[in-house]
């Protein structure tokens, strides 16, 4: 335990010190880099709620993440052109202010995660996974098919928006905020895990029938967190939108839910800092794999390889040892 | 006589053309334990999981305080104060033994919606489970991984578990099996003392516990009661003899 806490604190120093050295030393890009890592992460933290903890394996997760993102674009297109979303029956417009706009985004979230799961949840397996997935993909063909926002072209914001007494446009305040909120989602997820519901979900996924004998519903424990994790990975969706200027419905594509599970893969299933250290892999790899080939996944798709097969623990587990059931 | 706490009338259930239960009617008195007999594929599961939800059955009822609970799921049923014991261990093998008597501290309390406070730190649910623990005598293994623990111990956390709920009778379903002659005198000697707190169907192969504890037994052979009543009874029931003690009448 001692072991994870210390390999944890090192992750998110190193996720702190790498953009202030490149803020240092004027490398913008790196800031960028390093902010794609805390918004990634912080949708595996959400991801991580429901298939670390619950033991839910959704392929579906891009549906929050998308959802996020087009919450932030179609708020902040009305604002750039001074049309109201809706006149009736009351007034409602858009808006470039960044709390604003993450609250919408983990409501619309988390009321499509309620939807999502309170019908994918009454299977299991790999139905379960295959239900996610079509939900995701419903989504994604909806978003291309909507000419109001950008259909296929996606949607693009001129200004990144605004948050009360920062500015925004220097990426290193930027990343300020999308690391703020990743330690925030990461405090709460670790409460959660110690936390009475955390035990009965985590039990939920052991042993059901325990669960049930002791007068829980394993449905109610699993919906509700998959409700919570696809807020947090919701307001991911709406900060990575933001970080880019842009949406568009590659955000709803299958490949972006299976990326969020190959962070959390990588990083360690079920450990809490486990998305930290995956995000922080995966962009490290695609950086530097990247500029060497154009088909740097083949060496993903190796190390992936040889995580499932030799370092079940993911980057985490292979560090700090076996999960110490803490006290 | 005392009002049954726990009753089913005339269960029956098919899977397929196997009848694994038919017109099963038994009941618990408050303060006894009756013991459920049977040889294999007797039916004793598929009854257990009618009595405590997730079989429905194809047709009679279950009673529980005076209440019809046919319809209610088991973790209604739990909720009522039905205490299970499972015979292959549903136990959280990755928890701590105290975690897992505190998931049944946290059912007890009615919900598990609280998600920001410490469960172990709650002392409340820590004081129910430690007490369970210490009741079953597995206190000193409270910071031990449940995988770590030996096959007899895990039957003792899974008494443990059922004792958190404080329940109103309690359904076990094989405590005594793969324990070792030790354990399963001090699981024996245990219940003994249990049933003047709840009422214990107890479904059990260990014949010895059986005629040591049962005050009163149901047989059980392919879904049917064949025989019912005190140990004397059934000792010197002829078709129980032949059914099932193996003993030519």
């Amino acid at each position: 335990m001692k072991r994870e806490m210390l390999i944890n604190a090192a992750l998110m120093a190193g996720l702190l010190v790498v953009p202030l050295w490149a803020w240092a030393v004027d490398e913008p890009f790196t800031i960028t880099l390093a902010t794609r890592v805390a918004i990634l992460a912080l949708a595996a933290v959400g991801l991580n709620i429901a298939l670390g903890i619950g033991g839910l394996v959704s392929l579906g997760h891009a549906a929050f993440f998308g959802i996020g993102g087009y919450a932030m674009g179609i708020l902040a297109s009305h604002a750039q052109t001074y049309d109201p979303i809706m006149q009736w029956p009351l007034l409602v417009e858009g808006t470039k202010v960044m709390p604003v706009i993450w609250i919408v985004a983990v409501l619309a979230a988390a009321l499509a995660a309620l939807v999502i799961g309170a019908l994918s949840l009454r299977t299991s397996g790999v139905y379960f996974i295959m239900i996610t997935l079509a939900f995701g993909q419903m989504l994604y063909f909806f978003a291309i098919s909507w000419p109001a926002y950008g259909g296929e072209d996606g949607l693009s914001i001129y200004v990144r928006n605004d948050f009360p007494l920062l500015n925004t446009l220097d990426p290193i305040q930027f990343f300020a905020i999308c690391f703020a909120l990743l330690a925030l989602a990461l405090w709460f997820s670790a409460r959660l895990a110690a936390s009475p519901f955390g035990l009965a979900l985590n039990a939920a996924r052991q042993t059901p029938q325990r669960v049930e004998a002791v007068g829980l519903s394993p449905f109610r424990l699993r919906l509700a967190a998959f409700v919570l994790s696809g807020a947090i990975t919701g307001l991911a969706g709406a900060l990575f939108a933001d970080l880019n200027r842009f949406v568009s419905p590659v955000m709803f594509s299958w490949q972006t839910s299976g990326e969020i599970i190959v962070f959390i893969i990588l990083g360690g299933v079920g450990r809490l800092y486990g998305p930290v250290a995956g995000a922080a892999l995966f962009i490290t790899l695609e950086h530097f794999l990247g500029e060497v080939s154009d088909y740097w996944h083949i060496f993903l798709g190796l190390l992936l390889l040889a995580v499932v097969l030799f370092a079940r623990g993911g980057v985490i587990g292979t560090l700090a040892g076996r999960k110490v059931a803490h006290d | 006589m005392t009002e049954p706490v726990l009753a089913t009338h005339g269960l029956t259930k098919r899977f397929g053309a196997v009848t694994a239960c038919e017109g099963v009617s038994l009941d618990l008195r408050p303060g006894e334990i009756h013991a459920v007999i049977g040889p294999n594929g007797a039916g004793k599961s598929t009854l257990i999981g009618q009595i405590c939800g997730g079989i429905a059955p194809d047709n009679g009822t279950v009673s529980f305080l005076g209440r019809d609970v046919t319809g209610l799921s088991t973790a209604a049923r739990a909720r009522m104060g039905m205490g299970r014991t499972f015979q292959i261990s549903a136990l959280a093998m990755e928890d701590t033994v105290l975690q897992n008597a505190v998931l049944g501290a946290v059912g007890a309390r009615g919900g598990a919606f609280s998600l920001f406070r410490r469960a172990l730190a709650d002392s409340d649910l820590r004081q129910r489970a430690t007490a369970a623990l210490e009741r079953v005598g597995l206190a000193d293994h409270a910071a031990t991984r449940t995988a770590e623990l030996s096959h007899g111990q895990r039957r003792q956390l899974e008494v443990a578990v059922a004792l958190t709920l404080a329940p109103r009778a309690f359904v076990m379903d094989e405590p005594m099996a793969g324990m070792g002659s030790e354990g399963s005198k001090r699981m024996t000697a245990f219940l003994d003392e249990l049933r003047a707190e709840a009422p214990i169907l107890l479904v059990e192969h260990d014949m010895d516990a059986v005629f040591a504890l049962a005050d009163r037994l149901s047989v059980l052979v392919y879904g049917r009661v064949i025989a019912s009543g005190t140990v004397e009874e059934i000792r010197a029931d002829a078709r129980v003899r032949a059914a099932y003690l193996g003993e030519s009448a």
